[in-house]
């Protein structure tokens, strides 16, 4: 966490005057509210923070929130972000987008973001359909699925982001409910304070395509205490399970994070070498 | 005494052609001459032709050369592939391996055969001591310092232990006095070094990388590609020490989706590539111009389409550089032309990038990127280093980060600036950055982010000229031919023909110079490595006049007898037909 000198914010702090595009019900509401509150909880100064988002209903939100933004291009929301946080560790960087966003066009990116565990924390809202281009099935879509471009039903199987991330050993690995906003809220706070990569899977139904409020809630069940999040196996159990879907933290290690081992990597070259100049690199060259 | 001559060495990828001629080089450059060398070799580790071209000077260097004075052949496949570049005035040397070559009869050149392999494999036991067995050759034939070559081994072999250094050293020794055993120097070719200082010998990949250093580039992210890799290893040494970072991304799309962070948040970043990882770029080089985000993009160009020729050199990414992407995108792009303009021509990218605020596209090739050259030391005290404009107190108030200005140019602030938050996005938006649709809005800031591109029409920065004054023939190439044409208008003048060649550091925009100069002559040659004539095609569409193209695609680079050849056809044909008229 930055050091601020900004207190006293409240959630409307971080509010800005626009309006947002999603239609009413959407579930991006309840995250942006629970991202907001998270803010606040933290006291995080706007000009410290930077939301990063995707493409998509879900990639206007860094329109919405008072503080620097940037809105980047489909899928690339994590190269984005390691950009920033690696140039300026002092940042608190929120990455946000959709499924088709990132478990889709920019899945590639996920295991990497693990491997190097920027200190980003990634919110993915994923209601299973492409929702700006008026709600074809997406690679979180239930097998069956029709929509748009899958009239006779979705050919092929959904993705399982909890089970691929925990696979991929991304340091935080939890899923929220929209509707749940205290719940989310909690998560939220704890994947930002989570030193290094933090996926929130966060079901956020799309009312006008594929409206999914009630069979969430009527299967969604809150893990307590009795589970472990250290532990992998059991993790990786759990995101396998059908009958529910547990909320909560599923998975967690701590490591360090991309920028204090680049950081720890300067000072040992230039303990080993000293700090460089121009002229001395280029005379190694006569 | 002048003494120029132009070696060749032929053989086998994995038989160390490429760390002979290496050593060759830096041992003549160490010798005080100058030198300037090309390469080629396969794709593969092992096995497949591999060459290596040093040219040695007492006086300052342009090109590779058109002939060859001294070829050095590993084995046979090497002499059947490179002796018809060799001159055949009875002064061109063949130094060749007899226990695997045998050369034609009755060649008009000089013969030294010594049965490099045999004693290798008898005498050294190590078939791999070939190409130092041959350093001690040529240093015994023409003069290369033996204990320069010795030093440079030990530079190179001393990690390796002791058994393998002393290895070496013997190997240098019995080529050396293989010569003197049994050959007569019979050809006219010594090097005798020479006073020099403060010079450097540098590929264009390393001198491009320092410049980008001096820049004050503290952020690199790339992905290995032949031949851009060389950048991000000598960055991944040295950027750390200067406080900076170097990421291996996991494609080209995150690599400049780094360098877009990055460089949102205030530090110089880059990233560079070759054709195929430029293509993956093309998304994210829209949104950096759309978002006007300062960075720089190098594409060290090799032959395509496609996978292409991954270690031969061309130039046929200009139009790619130029166009690609969808939309109007404003962008800039450079071409380097020497090794020591790739140095200055990295801090004039970050320069340009930074004063317009927008991405800024740097065309290398294989043949710059890879070849080494000795350069002058530069003077760091002489070069100018430009930063973003950032908002003053007073602008900080109500501040919008896309405000319109005359120039085109808004004060930019970085995340951490109290006051100056706003939102970067590649959709349309409203001088805060927020989203507008509004049709004067589209119109009036496209016309705002193209305009920054006239910050950059013209200055002696963006052209070298060379020739007379008055001339009838205009040469305008582009990126690492410079040397190469320069070198042709000097002889096309020496043999009486009116020859000047302009050529452009920036190739987009154009500069507005280059206009004056074509309207100058009565017509233009454009010389390119590609198949197409893709900056004929340029020059066309913006003068709306014909030029000759000139156009070479074997993956190598022009020659300056191509060149001169082309000029004294085109005074044949074209300058004549123009006088009937």
């Amino acid at each position: 966490m930055p050091e601020t000198d900004a207190q006293g914010l409240t959630a409307k702090d971080y509010k800005t005057d626009v309006h947002p595009v999603w239609c009413p019900g959407c579930g991006d509401f309840g995250v942006l509210t629970c991202i907001y509150r998270m803010l606040a909880t933290k006291q995080v100064p706007p000009e410290n923070l930077v939301v990063v988002a995707g493409i998509g209903c879900s990639g206007r939100l860094s329109g919405y929130v008072n503080s620097y933004g940037f809105h980047t291009i489909h899928g690339r929301v994590l190269p984005v972000a390691t950009g920033i946080k690696t140039a300026n560790s002092n940042l608190e960087v929120i990455a946000v987008g959709g499924d088709g966003d990132a478990y889709s066009i920019g899945a590639g990116h996920i295991p990497h973001a693990a491997r190097r565990n920027i200190d980003v924390c990634y919110i993915v809202m994923d209601n299973e359909v492409y929702g700006l281009t008026k709600g074809q099935s997406s690679a979180t879509a239930p097998q069956g699925l029709a929509a748009g471009t899958t009239p006779y039903g979705q050919l092929d199987e959904p993705l399982n982001p909890v089970a691929m991330a925990i696979a991929y050993d991304i340091g935080f690995v939890a899923r929220g409910f929209s509707a749940k906003p205290k719940e989310l809220t909690d998560l939220i706070v704890q994947g930002v304070e989570h030193k290094g990569f933090a996926l929130i899977e966060v079901l956020s139904p799309c009312t006008t395509f594929h409206d999914t409020y009630k069979p969430i809630s009527q299967r969604i069940r809150f893990l307590g205490p009795e589970h472990d999040p250290t532990d992998r196996v059991k993790a990786f159990q759990l995101s396998l399970e059908r009958e529910t879907i547990p909320i909560g933290v599923i998975y967690k290690r701590e490591r360090s994070a991309f920028h204090e081992r680049s950081e720890e990597l300067q000072k040992q070259a230039i303990g080993k070498r000293g700090k460089a100049t121009v002229e001395e690199v280029l005379s190694q060259f006569q | 005494m002048k003494m120029d001559m132009v070696f060749r060495i032929g053989g086998e990828g994995g038989e160390g052609v490429i760390s002979c001629g290496e050593i060759l080089t830096l041992a003549c450059a160490r010798m005080g001459l100058e030198i300037y060398t090309f390469r080629s070799y396969p794709a593969e580790i092992k096995g497949g032709p591999a060459m290596f071209q040093v040219r040695a000077s007492t006086e300052f260097l342009l090109s590779q050369g058109s002939e060859i004075d001294v070829l050095i052949c590993f084995n046979q496949e090497a002499y059947d592939r490179h002796a018809k570049d060799l001159r055949r005035d009875g002064q061109g040397v063949l130094v060749y391996d007899s226990s695997s070559t045998k050369p034609e009869e009755g060649l008009n050149v000089i013969l030294y055969g010594i049965p490099v392999s045999e004693m290798a494999k008898l005498e050294l036991r190590n078939y791999l001591t070939k190409n130092i067995l041959f350093l001690g050759i040529l240093s015994k034939l023409f003069g290369v310092d033996f204990s320069i070559l010795e030093k440079i081994i030990s530079q190179r072999f001393g990690k390796k232990g002791e058994a393998i250094l002393n290895l070496n050293y013997q190997a240098l020794k019995q080529g050396y006095q293989s010569v003197e055993k049994n050959l007569t120097k019979r050809d006219g070719f010594h090097l005798e070094p020479q006073k020099s200082e403060n010079r450097l010998v540098l590929t264009g990949n390393q001198a491009f990388a320092l410049g980008a250093v001096q820049a004050g580039m503290r952020f690199y992210a790339g992905y290995p590609i032949t031949p851009a890799t060389d950048i991000m290893e000598l960055l991944a040494r040295e950027l750390p020490r200067f406080g900076g970072t170097v990421v291996q991304a996991e494609d080209e799309i995150a690599a400049v989706g780094m360098v877009l962070g990055a460089a949102f948040s205030g530090v110089k970043a880059m990233t560079a590539s070759s054709g195929p990882g430029i293509d993956l770029m093309t998304e994210f080089l829209g949104l950096a111009s759309m978002a006007e985000i300062p960075c720089v993009i190098v594409d060290c160009q090799r032959a395509g389409p496609s996978t292409g020729m991954p270690t031969k050199t061309e130039q046929s990414d200009l139009r790619h550089a130029i166009h690609a992407g969808h939309g109007d995108v404003p962008r800039i792009v450079m071409a380097l032309s020497s090794v020591e303009d790739a140095f200055y021509g990295a801090i004039r990218a970050f320069n340009y990038a930074v004063r317009c605020q927008m991405p800024v596209i740097v065309l290398s090739d294989q043949y710059l990127a890879q070849r080494n050259a000795t350069v002058r030391k530069p003077d760091l005290t002489k070069v100018a280093v430009e930063e973003i404009r950032k908002p003053s107190e007073f602008e900080l108030e109500q501040y919008k980060r896309f405000r319109m200005t005359e120039s085109g140019v808004s004060p930019m602030t970085v995340p951490g600036m109290k006051g100056g938050a706003f939102p970067a996005t590649g959709i349309e938006h409203d001088e805060a950055g927020e989203l507008s649709y509004e049709p004067d809005n589209h119109s009036q800031m496209m016309a705002k982010r193209w305009r920054k591109m006239n910050l950059i029409l013209q200055g002696p920065d963006l052209f070298r000229r060379y020739g007379p004054l008055e001339a009838d023939i205009g040469i305008v190439g582009w990126g690492s031919s410079e040397g190469v044409i320069r070198e042709a208008v000097a002889q096309a003048n020496a043999k009486g023909y009116r020859v000047a060649a302009f050529h452009p550091k920036i190739v987009h925009p154009l500069p507005v110079e280059l206009g004056d100069f074509i309207r100058s002559v009565k017509t233009v040659i454009v010389p390119e490595l590609n198949y197409t004539g893709q900056f004929a095609k340029e020059i066309r569409a913006r003068y709306l006049t014909d030029v000759i193209q000139l156009n070479k695609v074997t993956g190598l680079p022009f020659t300056p007898n191509e060149i001169l050849k082309k000029v004294e056809e085109v005074s044949e044909t074209c300058l004549k037909q123009t006088h009937k008229v």
